[in-house]
């Protein structure tokens, strides 16, 4: 896990680069789905609600909900995981990162977690 | 098997698993590893080599005695009478209105001595069914179920990583087929049957031995690439194999004959049996709903619950669905309206809100090359 990521209660993780955010799902999240077999993604442009759906994340033996960590516009997604939805059990924090937010009010980053508090999250399991 | 501080039954190997790595769920009152390395891998290396499942949840029920076969058969809706000794057969327990109680495995051990072998989430049920049902035949049932393990090796590379650690000449042993002799040195009964659509063994001894059976297995394994499986790859295994759960394709909703088992019902047995005039009528009426396997043209899994539609008509619902690890798709079994049943037939599955084609496919997805 690295230090410059914030967390959602939800396990997603963001990356803050300027005013865009990075979002994929944490190392944790990822080991309990088990091996991940789809991931549907929101179109580009469309515009996204701090912890609102915004995608689906399909394992062999479950199907769960992919929050937005932060209000904003999404402006990629990453296309590899279409073919490669593995990646997001090898490389959760780097080739299976999931979209990017143009970040509508950064003072919402304030909600979310730090390493610390996500690491107690995660912990209490 | 021992209680756990969380008040699930653990299995004479949890200690093995959690040394192995295994993901622990609960799974009917037991705490069972759904995974190890992972259910793709695991459900890949049954396919191609072969893997070790702990299976000592399930329930074994011995049934003893002069008038063992006719009381089964009465209890039961397949024939026992007609299994040699040293054979088995699949075999299910209705209630009188012809739903499935369960489904089951029947080994006919001795002229008279069974071993019916029942699932987890089942067998305090049909333990206590089996019980009822058998009073007044000369015949006495022993429930177990807590004291006896059960290991399963499937897979191409059973028998050559097995036939070395036992005496029971299974090179030559007929699938469903049981024989009684030793495992790495203890007594066992070794039986070619199981759930995935390989080749493989399933090996029942007594709680205190699963350990030594365990460890022996999966050390003549190892150099071959026998891996341990979970319960996840389990039903992966089973669906492709086009194998029914019960819980999810079968059920007190459903007869035998809609899971398309009417097989193993023998309605012209001798005598009476627990639900016969309901299936009598069940099989004259014909079914009400058809199982049927769907290939799901379209991204997301059809998973257990979906609805079916054909057209604008709502046809039926998805009983298990996963992505086939072998062939790369998403596959499911649904029951659907008999007239929509056909091989061929276009319907749709709503997952999540969408409408995602799925074709009606002959069963199963998978059968290994004989």
């Amino acid at each position: 896990m690295a230090q410059d990521l914030r967390y959602t209660k939800e396990h997603e993780w963001v990356r803050v680069e300027g005013d865009l955010a990075t979002v994929g799902i944490t190392d944790y999240a990822a080991h309990q789905l088990g091996d991940i077999v789809f991931v549907e993604l929101p179109e580009i442009g469309r515009s996204l609600a701090q912890f609102g759906t915004v995608g689906v994340i399909e394992s062999v033996k479950a199907v769960s909900d992919l929050f937005a960590p932060i209000s904003g516009e999404v402006v990629e997604t990453n296309a590899e995981l279409s073919g490669s939805p593995e990646l997001v059990n090898g490389d959760p924090f780097g080739r299976g990162w999931m979209l990017r937010i143009r970040i509508a009010d950064s003072s919402q980053l304030d909600a979310l977690l730090d390493q610390a508090a996500y690491e107690e999250l995660t912990r209490e399991g | 098997m021992t209680q756990a501080r969380d008040g699930l039954l653990a299995t004479p190997l949890a200690d093995r698993h959690r040394a192995l790595g295994a993901r622990m769920v609960e799974f009917a009152g037991w705490s069972m590893p759904v995974q190890y390395a992972g259910i793709l891998e695991e459900h890949r290396a049954v396919r191609t080599r072969a893997g070790l499942f702990d299976l000592s949840h399930m329930g074994e029920l011995f049934v003893e005695g002069a008038d063992a076969a006719k009381a089964l058969g009465y209890a039961l809706v397949s024939e026992p009478a007609a299994l040699q000794v040293g054979r088995a057969h699949y075999s299910m327990i209705c209630f009188p209105d012809g739903g499935v109680l369960d489904d089951l495995i029947v080994y006919r051990l001795g002229e008279e001595r069974f071993m019916v072998v029942a699932n987890a989430s089942n067998a305090a049920a049909v333990s206590d069914a089996l019980a009822e049902r058998i009073k007044g035949f000369n015949v006495v049932l022993d429930d177990r179920s807590l004291a006896t393990a059960l290991v399963a090796i499937q897979g191409p590379l059973s028998l050559q990583v097995t036939a070395p650690l036992t005496d029971v000449p299974i090179a030559d042993l007929r699938y469903y087929a049981i024989g009684d002799g030793h495992v790495a040195g203890i007594p066992a009964l070794v039986a070619r049957t199981g759930y995935t659509g390989e080749d493989g063994f399933e090996v029942f001894v007594e709680v205190g031995s699963a350990g030594r059976v365990w460890d022996a297995l999966m050390e003549a394994g190892r150099s071959a690439g026998v891996v341990p499986v979970g319960l996840g790859a389990r039903d992966t295994l089973r669906l492709e194999a086009g194998m029914p759960l019960y819980g999810n394709e079968l059920g007190p909703d459903t007869t035998p004959y809609e899971a398309g088992l009417g097989r193993v019902v023998k309605l012209g047995k001798e005598g009476d049996f627990v639900g016969r005039a309901a299936l009598e009528k069940a099989e004259a009426d014909g079914p009400r709903k058809k199982l049927v396997g769907l290939a799901v043209r379209g991204r997301g899994i059809a998973r257990h619950g979906y609805e079916l539609f054909a057209d604008d008509r709502r046809t039926g619902v998805v009983t298990s669905g996963t992505l086939s690890p072998t062939l790369g798709e998403p596959i499911a079994m649904a029951y659907s309206a008999p007239a929509d049943a056909e091989p061929g037939t276009i319907l749709e599955v709503k997952i999540r809100d969408q409408r995602v084609p799925a074709q009606v496919v002959v069963l199963p997805f998978y059968r290994r090359a004989t």
